[in-house]
């Protein structure tokens, strides 16, 4: 039994929490203890959630306007699973993925100057630069150089090697489990489903990329609670550097999880309700900001899309959905939303990629309102990268070995025991030989 | 040096900014801004947010993928400003606290 919160009455009264007292014990499956984080220290661990997670999760690689066209295609450098693969558009529009790898002696197949690199482009046919082996865009190995120098080759068995790849939303997903435990529907449960957003319409896209010395789950951490920006950005933001926030802290509004997914959600933001000193200069001027554009797009006017605000609070400011276990979709109350992912490259780095996605702006004052609000992003990631360095110098000396989380850090809590459930569960399977 | 004009007539007083500051895309604006002295930022940020306003409302008149290259030259200092707002209003310096060796790069902008 653990002690009950003491949260002050004006905070208990603005943002209530579950009858048990606190959002971490409204879950059953949730402690209230100190969390151990050699997880995100141990190389031996990593290479465990290579395995129990990377490899059997479904993993969001991108959207489907990135391949507008029937043979469009790109690839990813998964390091995490020791894989590339390929994202492709077939002449039959259907959207498939390959490992990235030749047949007929192992090279990568699909790469432009510099192997380690993602490429993307349009194609009627892949072929190897090393033997010129040909494969259709569904797999197919058509053409074999010297085929007659092949001892009985059957091209039908050499097709590329497939990953299983589904859709939802326009997300395109992949698993490469050999048979995915579930499908994409089913493993995205009820309240990702729920979500029926129309992404097709924000098609203005920005795309940010970080190489990050930190584990990718200390990384995320810091994406998936709301106690650290009065503090780490509060020098930012001229709300934020008001005592009222600094001194008393900042109240997530609404907390939920489903299965190893997670949601958060916090009151509003979006400018322009405050007196004019709560702003920076630049933000009055381009009306956008941290919450980026003030005014609101066609998305949000009338009702807000389905799925969104699942605690039904009022002053909604956004949903900061994780879905496991590395990709992420915040919604924002005026109407644009932005993607994370977190690409583990070793127990210690992680490539970090943000997507910011808008409608297109009508004129030049929508347009500067979300460059704004894009380049505000970047000043608020960049406090974070820096300070998670550090974070993880921290964890690795190994003076320390359990950390108190709070209620608001009740996501951190929910990612550290899915993360653990998965490979307990992976590690039971193979000492059961299965 | 008066050559041709490279700003609409009305932002002539910003002509003096566009061999420095109007630039290509966020990446080349943000290293210009960390190889600026806070001096050079201020000129620039005391000359042009005054007009901001003034140069939104000039620009919103054209739709904005057929912009005039003058027009579309005023936009892209307007971007800078952006970019140069933020060591001038909050940090105080060019570069953000505490975050030297942290990298997050834009790879993907939409034009213009």
């Amino acid at each position: 039994m653990s002690e009950a919160l003491k949260v002050p009455k004006q905070a208990a009264r603005q943002y209530p929490k579950p009858p048990e007292g606190s959002w971490t014990e409204h879950y059953s499956e949730l402690d209230t203890d100190p969390v151990s984080y050699e997880s995100s220290i141990s190389p031996k661990f990593f290479e465990l959630e290579r395995e129990a997670i990377f490899k059997r999760a479904w993993l969001n690689v991108g959207r489907v306007e990135q391949l507008r066209r029937k043979g469009s295609y790109f690839t990813r450098e998964l390091a995490v699973a020791k894989a590339s693969l390929i994202i492709v558009r077939g002449m039959d529009d259907e959207i498939r993925a390959f490992h990235n790898v030749c047949r007929h002696r192992g090279n990568k197949l699909v790469w432009s100057e510099d192997p380690r690199v993602e490429t993307s482009g349009s194609c009627r046919q892949f072929a190897c630069k090393y033997h010129g082996w040909r494969y259709e865009l569904d797999g197919k190995l058509s053409f074999v150089l010297q085929e007659g120098e092949f001892f009985g080759i059957d091209k039908s068995r050499y097709g590329l090697v497939s990953v299983h790849c589904a859709v939802w939303k326009g997300f395109i997903f992949v698993n490469l489990a050999e048979q995915p435990a579930q499908s994409l529907r089913e493993y995205l449960g009820p309240m990702i489903t729920a979500i029926d957003y129309p992404f097709e319409k924000l098609t203005q896209r920005y795309y940010y990329r970080g190489d990050i010395r930190s584990n990718w789950k200390v990384f995320l951490d810091a994406f998936q609670e709301f106690y650290h920006p009065p503090i780490l950005h509060g020098r930012q933001n001229p709300v934020m550097r008001q005592a009222d926030y600094r001194d008393k802290g900042f109240y997530t509004s609404h907390f939920q999880i489903d299965g190893p997914h997670r949601v958060g959600s916090t009151s509003g933001g979006a400018g322009g309700k405050l007196v004019p000193e709560f702003y920076n200069p630049i933000e009055q001027v381009m009306r956008s900001g941290l919450f980026g554009p003030w005014d609101a797009s066609e998305i949000v006017t009338g009702q807000l899309p389905p799925g969104l605000n699942p605690g039904k609070k009022k002053n909604w400011g956004l949903d900061s959905f994780q879905i496991f276990p590395n990709f992420a979709i915040v919604f924002w109350e005026t109407g644009w939303y932005l993607t994370y992912h977190y690409w583990p490259v070793a127990h210690d780095r992680l490539i970090f990629e943000a997507n910011a996605y808008f409608t297109p702006p009508r004129n030049v004052r929508e347009r500067l309102a979300q460059q704004l609000g894009i380049a505000t992003i970047k000043e608020y990631a960049l406090e974070d990268c820096g300070t998670l360095e550090a974070t993880q110098m921290g964890l690795e000396s190994r003076v320390v070995s359990t950390f108190p989380l709070g209620d608001q850090e009740f996501m951190c809590r929910h990612l550290n025991r899915v993360v653990h459930n998965w490979v307990e569960d992976y590690q039971r399977k193979q000492a059961e030989g299965r | 040096m008066m050559g041709a004009a490279r700003l609409p007539a009305e932002f002539s007083d910003l002509e003096r900014f566009v061999h420095d500051w109007c630039l290509d895309g966020e990446p080349q604006r943000y290293a210009k801004r960390l190889a600026s002295t806070m001096d050079e930022i201020q000129e620039f940020y005391d000359a042009i947010m005054p007009r901001a306003e003034e140069a939104i409302r000039y620009l919103e008149k054209f739709p904005i993928d057929d912009l005039p290259d003058d027009a579309l030259r005023l936009l892209k200092l307007l971007y800078s400003l952006i970019v140069i707002s933020f060591p001038v209003e909050i940090w105080r310096q060019p570069q953000i606290p505490d975050t030297h060796l942290a990298q997050f790069e834009l790879k993907i902008e939409p034009l213009p």
